[in-house]
């Protein structure tokens, strides 16, 4: 089978600052990607470029063999978790079918074939109670396993997960990743999954991309987390310790973490 | 000023056929209105309002001293003002300060306009404060054609605006087009408005595309509902205000706003009491 995604020598530079440079790798269908950096190495910049909203400096990305368009339906996409305004008139049915057919035109008239759809997609996150809730209300994992849903109900090729776990604690964040995982899994869709942890999705990743400082490692987690290799990406001593099953990197963030990194 | 100047209904039958045209505006402007308010009110383009109706007043004033079209003039100054806002205004912070500007220079050159119109002012000012008889057929002919308008656009776009509007992010991920969505949007406000200045008049336009629905969004947050009770009180509202201007020497804006406003607080009323009873329950 073709890749679902093809990133071909992908470069992005503002002025003199490059961000990554000859990104080359390949998304094949059913895959789960970690794509792991510290804050400012271009994550959320390269999922931007994936969905058409950044241009490449040079190089190309295709997605389902095509130039990359504006976002896609064959996407899912996973934002980061945010509070939203309670008085939002968004209830969590309707956020769910909007993620199923929100693209096309016309009114979104009631019918029982998409409401069959949405409850489905509910069940599946287990978030049937809160059908009715404005998105507004939910707390951090309930609106995580609800953004899920809405991802996952248009049975997406590729899941874009712009850090979906930040702001959550660790017992929602193993529950929302799995429910990723398990649910792209069903459906044979690839996962891009964005994080500056890898240990909550751990379990479930294929490979890892790393990116550091312009350049990037590719690899499973077992050949790209470790000492030598980050130490190289780094260009200075990082010292990759695993225990009981946990990979902590350690010298790689000197700085404190933001939950969100902002170019624009 | 005796009460029987704010209602008097002793000729009313008479009145009724006179005012028919104003009626069948008022119907219009209540749709497009309620619905349009909807989502002025989740795209927090209130203000903007305002700011397009200042030019569309100006537009319109213009159009009067040179002995055009009032409402093509209000249309151009409507759809002038959406432009400039579609295109500068993208964040709402650079789009109020935008509106903010334009809004006193709008109304500066509209009164200049009317200043220098040799006509009779009471007409003049029915453009800032609504006029109810001056609906002649052709007016309404042109309301009707810029309501079928708005109304046919924003039933195609409706489903993708609304995704844009509530859930921007994954809607642009999943290949909506929000910015040019937004654009459209705009536009369509802008032809709303020129059409309730007509009726209505610039100042109390607010009162049409803003009040209603703010109204509605306090009762429900259906996508059905607030849509529905956003028209109905703009209906009620206009028609309303229309029918008890006629029963006194006053112009129709202080009705159609007092009962606008009326249902506002009354909707503010029972959503304040609902979330009481929630916490208490």
């Amino acid at each position: 089978m073709s890749a679902v995604l093809r990133v071909q020598n992908a470069s992005l530079q503002f002025d003199e600052r490059v961000i990554w440079q000859d990104l080359n790798f390949d998304v094949e269908p059913g895959e789960f990607i970690a794509l792991i950096g510290a804050n400012g190495s271009g994550k959320s910049m390269l999922l931007k470029s994936i969905l058409g909203q950044q241009r490449l400096t040079s190089g190309k990305i295709e997605f389902l063999g095509a130039g990359s368009s504006r976002g896609s339906t064959q996407i899912g996409y996973i934002p980061q978790h945010r509070s939203l305004d309670a008085q939002l008139p968004l209830r969590v049915f309707d956020a769910v079918r909007l993620g199923l057919d929100g693209h096309k035109p016309g009114l979104p008239l009631p019918s029982s074939k998409t409401k069959q759809l949405v409850s489905d997609a509910l069940e599946q996150v287990e978030a049937q109670g809160l059908r009715d809730k404005p998105l507004g209300e939910l707390s951090g994992g309930e609106m995580q396993r609800v953004r899920v849903a809405q991802a996952l109900i248009s049975k997406p090729k590729l899941i874009l997960a712009d850090e979906p776990l930040s702001a959550l604690d660790l017992n929602h964040q193993q529950i929302v990743s799995e429910l990723i995982a398990s649910q792209a899994k069903k459906q044979g869709a690839a996962v891009i999954f964005v994080t500056h942890d890898l240990n909550p999705i751990a379990d479930y990743v294929d490979k890892v991309i790393y990116l550091a400082k312009g350049r990037y490692s590719i690899g499973t987690p077992d050949e790209v987390m470790q000492t030598e290799v980050l130490s190289d990406l780094y260009g200075t001593d990082i010292d990759v310790v695993r225990n009981q099953g946990r990979i902590v990197v350690l010298g790689a963030h000197d700085h404190a973490h933001h939950d969100d990194e902002e170019w624009t | 000023m005796d009460f029987s100047d704010v209602f008097d209904f002793s000729d009313y039958d008479r009145l009724i056929p006179l005012v028919s045209n104003s009626l069948w505006a008022g119907v219009l402007l209540a749709l497009i209105g309620g619905l349009v308010g909807v989502f002025v009110m989740n795209r927090e383009l209130s203000f903007a309002v305002h700011g397009i109706s200042e030019l569309s007043f100006a537009g319109a004033s213009i159009f009067l001293l040179l002995g055009f079209d009032v409402v093509f003039g209000s249309v151009i100054g409507s759809l002038t003002a959406a432009l400039i806002i579609a295109i500068l205004g993208d964040r709402s912070r650079d789009r109020n300060s935008i509106v903010a500007v334009l809004m006193p220079f709008g109304l500066g050159i509209g009164i200049l306009a009317l200043a220098l119109y040799p006509g009779r002012a009471a007409n003049k000012f029915g453009l800032l404060t609504g006029q109810i008889v001056a609906v002649d057929d052709p007016k309404l002919a042109s309301l009707a054609v810029i309501s079928a308008i708005v109304l046919v656009v924003l039933v195609v776009i409706w489903r993708p605006l609304l995704f844009a509007t509530l859930d921007a992010e994954v809607a642009a991920a999943r290949g909506v087009n929000t910015r040019a969505l937004g654009v459209i949007f705009v536009m369509l406000l802008g032809l709303a408005v020129a059409a309730a200045v007509q009726v209505v008049g610039a100042l109390l336009v607010l009162a049409l595309l803003v009040t209603p629905a703010a109204a509605a969004l306090r009762l429900s947050k259906s996508q059905l509902w607030v849509p529905v009770l956003s028209v109905s009180f703009a209906f009620v509202s206009m028609i309303g205000g229309i029918l008890l201007a006629l029963g006194g020497g006053l112009p129709i804006s202080p009705y159609v706003t007092t009962i606008s406003f009326l249902i506002y607080l009354i909707a503010r009323t029972i959503s304040f009491t609902k979330s009481k009873l929630e916490v208490s329950k």
